[in-house]
């Protein structure tokens, strides 16, 4: 797409839809969210992007080397979190138990295990929305 | 003969369809079975388990972090489809 005003506008919009994604991700113990509808609201900015300014620039953006990173880190991270819990003689996942930093219900830095999960859910939403994106544009532009 | 006799058997199994469909608990009631002590377990005991507000968070990442697991492997597998799906055709 070519368009002046389109392009400024969405410019100015992705910030904002990719601090409110990481608010979502952030605050998914708390209050609303948690790492699916983040993750989904960060991966919506990006397929805006790759609307919007083509897909050169969003292989430039996220490539697929970087993506890939991210889908793998995203689903390791999870697993190495819940062996963390049998490492320390609780059960696989485990939260409590496992000794997680607990804090106080409703803080930011509390409710253990589950922040932490939500982050990895989240990074792995966004990537693979944006990869299956670029991946099924790439074969209609038959790159 | 053969046509009567699968129209018969066909009309009692709608029969029968028809009657459990109309012996299952209304929508969102009380006496269904779906709705048990666990759903009170949750919305008392989260909060104070896994110090988490949002119960719905504690549910998904804590009390079924197993189940949550599976869905972002289902994640990784509908990628993985996706993508060798389509360099199969790149490399031919």
């Amino acid at each position: 797409m070519n368009d002046l005003i389109v392009k400024t506008i969405v410019r100015w919009v992705i910030p904002f839809i990719q601090l409110f994604g990481v608010y979502v991700v952030f605050y998914g113990h708390v209050s609303f969210g948690g790492g699916f509808s983040g993750g989904a609201l960060i991966g919506a900015s990006l397929i805006l992007y790759a609307i919007t300014f083509g897909l050169k620039a969003s292989k430039k953006m996220v490539p697929h080397k970087r993506s890939q990173w991210m889908e793998s880190l995203g689903i390791l991270w999870y697993i190495a979190l819940g062996l963390v819990g049998i490492y320390t003689s609780a059960y696989f996942l485990g939260n409590k138990a496992a000794g997680f930093y607990m804090g106080e219900a409703g803080q930011l830095l509390s409710a253990g295990i589950i922040p932490l999960l939500t982050i990895g859910i989240g990074v792995k939403v966004a990537s693979t929305m944006i990869t299956l994106f670029q991946k099924l544009v790439e074969e209609n532009e038959d790159v | 003969m053969k046509k009567l006799f699968v129209v018969t058997v066909l009309t009692l199994l709608f029969l029968i369809l028809v009657y459990s469909v109309l012996e299952m608990p209304d929508f969102a009631s009380l006496n269904s079975p779906a709705y048990n002590d666990l759903a009170h377990y949750y919305v008392a005991n989260a909060t104070e388990e896994a110090h988490a507000t949002n119960v719905i968070a504690a549910i998904i990442t804590d009390y079924r972090a197993f189940d949550t697991l599976g869905e972002t492997t289902v994640l990784f597998a509908s990628i993985l489809a996706v993508t060798s799906v389509l360099m199969g055709k790149k490399h031919e």
